[in-house]
């Protein structure tokens, strides 16, 4: 319990003197998952719409596939990543091997399939309610998955936020691809991680609180743009 | 409809703006280095005077010695700076690396409980082990290709333990770094072999404390070598040798004199040995 305390002390601390190393690795962090959030958006939503409203044969496998691959294991993404972008690799001559694009890289690959598997949830149900409706209009299936995700866009950002979520708390894949470098590549996880090898374990409880900090604020910052959002045009 | 063209039209703008943040410019070498150097707090210490001194950054990555060179095989690193000097000059056999400049040293030392069950105190590391061995007492490994593990398999072996053999509950193989192994050991109270460097510097100790130091056979040798360009033709040669040259200078092997954790020496320099 001591321990837990000399943390709550210490993360306080560290955030309210404005830690200015703390500060870039929040960020970083923060740069990598959001980044990854949004790409994992533009690809997994539309497919997850298309998964929702298509009629095509092996739809039913890429749907448990996907709801399958949201257990995607980090560890496995990263060294995927890893053999990828290594200079040994089929994409090493790009040279993107322990840099802030190959964390995001990896995390995009995590949390797409979460997404899409969300999204294909949220649009099959608003399909199901408005379906005749579209057929009505003469509205093709792309155009109506177009519509449904346009639509459900508020109800979509939790499945954004399940994304984001996933990608933040990681550490198995952006140590492999980002190597932990300090400041280059150090982000929130594997600081944490870091800093228990090291012993420290009230300074990497802390660091854990800081974390859950921030996640939540991003989360609140979200909704209240939802609701900022549906007032204005909802 | 347009206005999900807009909508997509910010999000890669973003993109673009955040992905052009990140991939900001600056001269620097890649060095696969293990555990020890990074975690007791050397790299810190050393690097900023480097960098100072010739403008170029070193980007570290901490990985057990075996992992360290498998991923400088793959090309992913310009430097390797790593202690098994068996596995170095294989590398540098295999013509991965160019040549091997010996830096600095510090000493391997078995840690475990105060109440030292199997009584394994003193300064004789193979009689230790054999102890540890007959009382059967909880031993962690590191058990993950590093100098470390390498340097603790010797030793079993040179006290005549077979490990395959007796291997048993109180072996713990971990597959861990240096400092997750140490959490391992203190929480359950077992016996380690530990580099000096990182025992000092970690402070999550429990109930451990040095069983065995002092004997010569502990001496751990640190090595740096340069990727080979042959091999490897975008290693960054010229910045990479002057990171090297400068390890082994006057003024590099003093850094590495002057660091010290509670006023004790953590590694001593010993280029050109």
């Amino acid at each position: 319990m001591g321990e837990i305390t000399t943390s709550l002390v210490l993360a306080g601390e560290l955030v309210a003197t404005g830690d200015a190393r703390l500060a870039s690795i929040v960020t970083l962090s923060l740069q990598v998952s959001l980044t990854a959030t949004l790409l994992a958006c533009l690809i997994g939503m539309p497919l997850g719409a298309l998964l929702a409203v298509g009629r095509f044969p092996g739809r039913h496998t890429l749907i448990v596939l996907f709801n399958g691959l949201m257990g995607l294991p980090p560890v496995v993404v990263g060294l995927l990543v890893y053999l990828l972008l290594s200079r040994a690799g089929p994409l090493g001559q790009f040279g993107l091997l322990f840099t802030p694009a190959a964390m995001i890289i990896a995390q995009t690959i995590l949390i797409v399939p979460i997404v899409a598997a969300l999204a294909r949830q949220v649009i099959e149900d608003a399909w199901r309610e408005y379906r005749e409706q579209l057929r009505s209009l003469g509205a093709s299936r792309l155009r109506a998955a177009m519509t449904l995700l346009w639509d459900g866009r508020f109800s979509l950002t939790t499945a954004g936020l399940a994304g984001f979520g996933r990608a933040i708390a990681e550490v198995g894949a952006v140590m492999i691809v980002g190597g932990n470098i300090d400041g280059v590549t150090r982000v929130m996880t594997t600081t944490i991680a870091l800093e228990t090898s090291k012993g420290d374990l009230p300074l990497a409880l802390a660091l854990g609180l800081i974390l859950i900090a921030v996640v939540l604020a991003v989360n609140t910052a979200a909704f209240m743009l939802r609701q900022w959002a549906e007032k204005r045009w909802g | 409809m347009t206005r999900l063209r807009t909508f997509l039209a910010v999000c890669c703008t973003t993109l673009l703006l955040v992905a052009t943040g990140t991939q900001a410019q600056e001269r620097f070498i890649t060095v696969a280095s293990t555990t020890s150097t990074e975690q007791s707090g050397l790299f810190g210490h050393l690097l900023p005077a480097f960098t100072k001194a010739s403008g170029i950054k070193v980007r570290v990555v901490a990985l057990g010695t075996g992992q360290a060179l498998d991923m400088a095989r793959r090309g992913d690193a310009d430097v390797v700076f790593v202690h098994d000097q068996a596995a170095e000059e294989k590398f540098i056999a295999e013509g991965y690396g160019v040549s091997r400049q010996g830096v600095m040293y510090n000493d391997f030392v078995l840690i475990g409980p105060k109440t030292d069950p199997a009584k394994a105190i003193g300064k004789d590391i193979l009689e230790g082990l054999r102890r540890i061995e007959t009382a059967r007492s909880p031993f962690v490994s590191r058990g993950d290709k590093s100098g470390t593990h390498a340097a603790e398999l010797r030793y079993w072996k040179a006290a005549g333990v077979d490990l395959e053999a007796k291997k048993g509950p109180w072996y713990r193989d971990t597959g861990s770094g240096m400092g997750s192994a140490l959490n391992t050991a203190a929480s359950m109270n077992a016996y380690l072999l530990a580099d000096r460097g990182t025992w000092l510097a970690f402070k999550n100790r429990g109930e451990l404390g040095i069983v065995v130091q002092g004997d010569t056979r502990l001496f751990n040798q640190y090595g740096v070598i340069l990727v080979n360009p042959v091999r490897h033709p975008h290693v960054k040669q010229a910045d990479s040798q002057k990171f090297i040259d400068w390890l082994v200078s006057a003024a590099g092997q003093k850094m590495i004199a002057d660091y010290k954790i509670d006023g004790e020496q953590l590694f001593f320099p010993n280029a050109g040995r």
